[in-house]
Parts: C-alpha cells; structure tokens; sequence
C-alpha cells in the first residue's frame, strides 16, 4: 500500500521527482522501524501485565477478544488476502469448538492436544471444503459458504451421541499447570496470549513472502496470476485450509473460555459477525484482526448501554460511521495517520 | 539485538513479580445490599430468534418498579439489571459475569433459557450466588445436593409427566399408552416423570414407545406404529412442528385415542390451528397460569389487578400473552423471598429462604396451586390442571393434580 500511495503521488508530481519520492519513503521506512518495534513491545508488555491489572471478569473480555482475533486473522487471510468471500466461519468455530469439547467430554484427553486437534480437523474440512469451492466465484462461494453455516448447527444436534444434541457439553475450565499461583481466568488468558502470538507470527511471516504475494495476487487477477505460475487450485484450497484451521482454534480456544459447547452458539450470526470484524478491523491486514475483535467484542455491549430499547440500531448506525470516517477499517485508518506523523517527522529532521 | 534483550529480560522480571501478587482474593461481606438497595441481575433474549421471551425480562422489570414505587421492601429499592443475551450461551456467560463480578449484583434472578442456564449452572455454584427461578423446564434445576444455589419455578417437565400419569391412573383403568417422544433430555424427562407416576403399572399399561430426532422430516410411521400397537392413550411429547404432524396423522388414519398433548406444544395459534381444529378436538393438555385469553378469568380480581399493573406499568406490553402473566408472576415470587429475609440479606439467607416457602398463592396462578419449596425441594411449582380442548379454546376441568413430593 506504501508503494501504491507512492506511485499515485508520483504520476502526479511527474517522473522526475518519482525517484526522490520513494527515496523518502525508504528513509521513512528506515527511520520508522525502531518506533514501530518499541509500540508493538509496548503493546506486548500491557497484554502480558494485564491479568494483574484487571478484574476476572474484564479479563475474559479480553480472553474473548484474542479468541476472535485469531479468528479473524483466519478469515481474513481468505476474504481479504485472497479474496474468497465467506459467510460461513461460524462454522469452523463450532467445529474446532466441539472437536475440543467431545475430545474432553468423551474421552478426557489433555486440553492442550485437543486445541491442536481442532485446528487439524478444520484444516482438512476447510481444504476439502475449498476443492470443489474453486469452481465457485465471489458471490456463488459466499452463498455456498452460507449453507454451511446452517447446516452445521443441526449437524452437531443430529449427532447426539457425541454432541449431547441441543442440550450441548458441560466443560470445566482447565487450571493453572505446574503449580503455578494463577486463576483459570488468567490461566485462560495467558494460554490464549500465547496461541494468539504464535499464530500471528506465523500468520505475518506467511503473508508477506513469496506466498502471500501469491495469495494476493490470486485475489487480484486470477489469470494473471496462473500466468505467472500460480497453482491456483492449490492455492486457493490451501488458503481455505489454512483459515478454517486458524478459525478452528479459535473456536476449541472459546469453547475451553466458556466452558460449555451449544450447537445455537454457531449460528449465522456468528458467520456475519466475524465478517463485521475483519472489514472493520481492515480488509487484508494483520493487525486488523485484533481491530476488529475489540470491536465485535465491546461495541454491542456498548450499543446497549447506550440505549436498552434500541441496541441494534445503535450498532448499525456505528457500523455506518465507522465505513463512512474509515473506508479502509481501522488499520486502514492507523496507517494513514502513522504515514502522516512520520512522513512530517523524517521531513523535519531532514531540514526541509 | 542488546535492545532486544533488556526488552525481553524487562518482561520477564516484570511478569515474575506480577505473578508473586497474585491470587489475593477480596474478602466477602453482603454484596449488592446497601440501606436503601439491593441489586438483582438478569438476562433475556431481548434480540435474536428467542426474542418473544423477551416480554418476561421487561414484565419482571415493570413490576418492580411498582414494588419501588410503592416503597420498596422494607425500606430497599430494587435495582434490576437486566441485560440480552440474545439466547447465546457465551453471551449469558459474559453478561452474568459482568453482573456477578462487575455490577456486583446480590444475585441472579430469572435468566432465561434452557442452554443459557446450563452454561452459567457451574459458575453460580461455584461463585455461590443465588441463581433462582430460572425460566426454563427442564428437570435438572431441582438438584439442591450438587447446585444448592439454584433453583426453578415453573413445573418441569417430570413433575408434568407424573401429572398426566395420574389422571390416567384414575380415569382409564384399561390403558394401554403409546407414548411419542423426542429423543434428548426434554423428550427423556417427560417420560421419565410419566413411568414413576404410573409406577408399577407403567411396566403393563406402556404398550410402545417411539421416539424421533428434531432432525427427522416426518413422524408419519411412529404414529403408524403406535396406532397398530393398539394403544388407546396417546402420550404425546413432542414440539410444536411434530406436534402439529402428530395430530394431523393420527386424525387422518382416524386413530381417536385418549391424547395427551404436552403442554409445550397447546399453543393453539402456533399448534391446533395449524394442525385443524376439528382434528384437535378432545386434546388434554396442562396448565399452571391463568390464560389471559381465557374469558373464565376476565372478572376475577387476579386478572384486574393484572390488568391495571399492565396498564399502568407495562402499556406496551401485549395483554393476551400469556408470558407477561408469566413474569409477572415469579416477581411476586420474589418479592414474597425478599419480604421474607427481613433485613439479613446475605446470600445464604436468600437462598435459604427460598427454599423455604410454605404455601405461597400467587394471584395470577390457577386457583388452588400453592408455590413449596424445601432443603431438598428446589422445584416450587408441582401442580396443574388438566384443560380439554373443545374446539375453539382449552377449557380446564378437574380437579388440581400434584407431582408427588420425592
């Protein structure tokens, strides 16, 4: 995005200053790096306190914020990197959810393994899921990803053996190991902190090489991309996989949080919110994903406070506000105004 | 990299000392109960595909505000919060923590729901506060030796299966019962409630018993079955969708046994109507409340009282449903709690109380009922009344049957 706002800004100015202008925006890059390091330690340092700061109850708010912020990074990597549209993520949640729960319900294996397993499982039925979805464009794959999102839900209550049907699993919440002096909020937390850190990771170090560029370029041109020598068959059904996985997760992670597995907790509506977050947390970036959990995670409850009659109005009208002021969600918005500052900085030091 | 690792090492001291703090726990005094208040917490459905039950959570916060209007209770306002959940367990989890740990209310009254409850079942117990009346009927909030802290009120759905039990018992001295049911805990406790009401008998007079999944399209062939089996009371536990095929297919293949209709299912817009009245004709259902629709109650003083409480406190609430009787009813129930814990109302008290009430008449309950509660009684409500279909509305008859006391 960087280099695009530099081309734009080029053409306009004329060739000839083109080469001074990304010649500023490299020394922005380099000049910027040691604060964007130091903010995101800063950043990592407030998350690791938190639990020592907050009461339990504020403390599963933020548990459930990470949980939907690696489920956002997984959706997002599908709709916004790649630029297959899914309405149907709430069903990987439940999924990966339920993978947990019957794991431990039925058969009582480590809680650990099972967040694993979750994540497995949906990786297969997310890249099974993708094969015969390739043939499916845009708004066809988002209507079939929709069906999955109804279906799943009376899937889990047709299986009643394993599921417990609408009646659902009982969990317990797992408690500190090794001795160690924490509640099973904070326990829950750290557990989470520490998923959500490596997926993201991992998640970054995906995007931005070789692969990501790929991912991205599938989403803007396809043939262009296959041209190139894209596998996009193989690419498109991996990206799935992979999503489904990191939404999996996030699901076998809620259902330790709460405690408890329904099949009606992975409705549509779920689908629809993740959707929310990742286009108001910022289509196609990283650190969207975090954005858009805050936000899925506390403006409803906010919407009610603000008025008990009305909430959902209330939250549609933020929705509205929120596109209208940052049409390129928050992340979109945290970068212009990042660009902003350090661009008047490095011009400051620079004596111009 | 030397950046990197006072960074990392700053973490690490830090996080050490944090965790050496922690584990401190406030001590516990009576939480939500100041001189002049006590704060109760709720939540309901008032969004998303549950959100017709969300007339009870605002009916329960109408009649506290005439409580508060008119006083208080002895000398306290109530201070209701009430939070949607839009029937989401995750959401009730977060929302009754937010009132147990945030708002700090004294306890929780009410939440709505069969899986909602379930998920917050363990946290109550565990965080000790009172969790009473939930609205739901399952059989499993009436367990005071494992959740001594929560409670029901409206009859479950056991205590209903003994009651049809009984008026069998008495009235059909020849039965042989078909008994429909849906196969999970909802179907499996009206059938458990139904054989211990029958008792020995059960084993002699249940000819068949056919269950279905809510995913089956039809229940055509259980109803084939049962009729074959020669039955000549029909048992039915089913929801609305299979009820209104149940009544359907037995009329069509002219089975006419002896039907009992569980009362989940006796919405006669929702049900009868859609199954034929003509074919509904003779259905024996039950209830506790008074209907709001029914003409037999429009000049009791109950119902004016209703009435004008509507009026005055809840106008925009619907006076033909049957749910604002509902909410208003178990306020009176709690309200009757609250008088009675005087001026201890530490958690403990509450609950004692609540498990202590003798006797109690709530106006707008069917004539006769009385509310009891025990130490080993968590489930006030036990009796009902049978109603017969005749066409066109249920009428009640008989006499008031009572689940038997365990």
């Amino acid at each position: 995005m960087d280099s695009r706002a530099g081309e734009a800004k080029a053409a306009k100015t004329g060739a000839g200053q083109a080469a001074a202008v990304v010649a500023q925006s490299h020394a922005t890059a380099l000049a910027t790096r040691p604060v964007g390091v130091t903010t995101l330690l800063v950043v990592l340092a407030a998350a690791a306190m938190l639990p020592f700061f907050v009461s339990g109850f504020r403390l599963f708010q933020f548990t459930q914020v990470l949980i939907y912020a690696i489920a956002l990074l997984g959706l997002n990597m599908l709709t916004g990197y790649n630029g297959q549209f899914s309405l149907g993520h709430g069903a990987f949640y439940g999924i990966g959810a339920y993978t947990t729960a019957i794991m431990i319900d039925r058969w009582d294996i480590g809680y650990g393994w099972t967040i694993l397993c979750a994540g497995m499982v949906c990786l297969v039925v997310g890249f099974l899921f993708g094969r015969p979805a390739l043939r499916l464009e845009g708004l066809y794959l988002a209507l079939a990803t929709f069906s999955l999102a109804l279906a799943v839900p009376q899937i889990f209550k047709y299986f009643e053996h394993w599921t417990g049907g609408s009646q659902g699993i009982v969990l317990s919440k797992p408690k500190a190991p090794f001795g160690l002096r924490l509640t099973e909020d904070q326990w829950l937390y750290y557990l989470t902190l520490a998923a959500t850190i490596v997926l993201f990771v991992l998640a970054w170090n995906l995007l931005r090489g070789r692969v990501g560029r790929a991912i991205v370029a599938i989403r803007d041109n396809h043939i262009a991309a296959e041209a190139m020598g894209v596998n996009n068959a193989l690419y498109k059904s991996v990206v799935f996989g992979v999503s489904a996985a990191y939404t999996g997760v996030a699901g076998a992670l809620s259902a330790l949080a709460i405690a408890f597995v329904a099949p009606d907790t992975f409705d549509v509506f779920l689908s629809i919110t993740l959707l929310t977050g990742i286009v108001i947390g910022g289509f196609g970036t990283v650190s969207g994903a975090i954005y858009g959990a805050l936000f899925i995670q506390f403006v409803p409850t906010w919407a009610q406070d603000i008025s008990k009659a009305a909430p959902w109005a209330i939250f549609g009208a933020l929705l509205i506000l929120f596109m209208y002021v940052m049409p390129r969600g928050i992340a979109g918005f945290l970068h212009l105004v990042w660009i902003r500052l350090t661009a008047s900085a490095v011009s400051r030091e620079q004596g111009r | 990299m030397g950046l990197w690792t006072r960074y990392i090492a700053l973490l690490l001291v830090g996080g050490l000392a944090a965790l050496a703090g922690a584990g401190a726990a406030a001590a516990q005094t009576v939480v939500g109960v100041t001189a002049t208040e006590i704060k109760i917490g709720n939540t309901n459905p008032y969004s998303g595909p549950a959100s017709a039950y969300g007339t009870i959570g605002k009916a329960l916060g109408a009649y506290i505000k005439k409580v508060n209007d008119e006083g208080g209770i002895n000398g306290r306002k109530i201070n209701y919060i009430t939070y949607d959940d839009g029937y989401s367990p995750p959401k009730t989890v977060e929302m009754v923590r937010r009132l147990v740990e945030q708002d700090q209310v004294a306890f929780v009254f009410q939440t709505l729901g069969t899986p909602t409850n379930t998920a917050i079942h363990k946290y109550m117990n565990q965080q000790k506060v009172p969790h009473l009346f939930v609205a739901t009927g399952a059989t499993k909030w009436n367990d005071p030796k494992n959740f001594p802290w929560t409670m029901g009120w409206q009859p479950n759905y056991q205590a209903e299966g003994q009651i049809y039990a009984k008026y069998v018992l008495k009235n059909v001295p020849d039965a042989k019962v078909g008994i429909l049911y849906q196969n999970d805990d909802y179907g499996k406790d009206y059938v458990k409630g139904f054989k211990d009401g029958l008792g020995d008998a059960a084993k002699k007079m249940i000819v068949s018993e056919q269950s279905y999944e809510t995913t089956d399209p039809t229940i055509d062939s259980q109803i084939l079955n049962l009729k074959s089996s020669g039955a000549n009371v029909f048992f039915n536990v089913t929801i609305p969708k299979f009820a209104v095929q149940a009544i359907k297919k037995a009329h069509d293949i002219g089975w006419k046994p002896l039907h009992l209709l569980n009362s989940v299912s006796s919405s006669v817009g929702v049900v009868l109507k859609p199954a034929g009245l003509e074919a509904a004709k003779g259905l024996l259902t039950t209830y506790y409340i008074q209907d709001p629709t029914d003409p037999q109650w429009k000049n009791g003083q109950p119902y004016k009282d209703w009435l004008a409480f509507m009026k005055k406190y809840y106008p925009e609430g619907n006076i033909d449903d049957a749910f604002n009787v509902y909410g208003y009813s178990v306020a009176q129930t709690l309200v009757h709690v609250l008088k009675q814990c005087g001026n201890d109302l530490s958690r403990e008290n509450i609950m004692r109380k609540a498990a202590s009430i003798k006797d109690l008449t709530v106006p707008m309950l069917l004539p006769g009922i009385k509310i009891n509660t025990s130490p080993t009684d968590f489930a006030p409500i036990e009796q009902e009344q049978l109603a017969k279909f005749d066409g066109e509305r249920w009428v009640l008859f008989g006499e008031i049957y009572g689940a038997s006391k365990k």
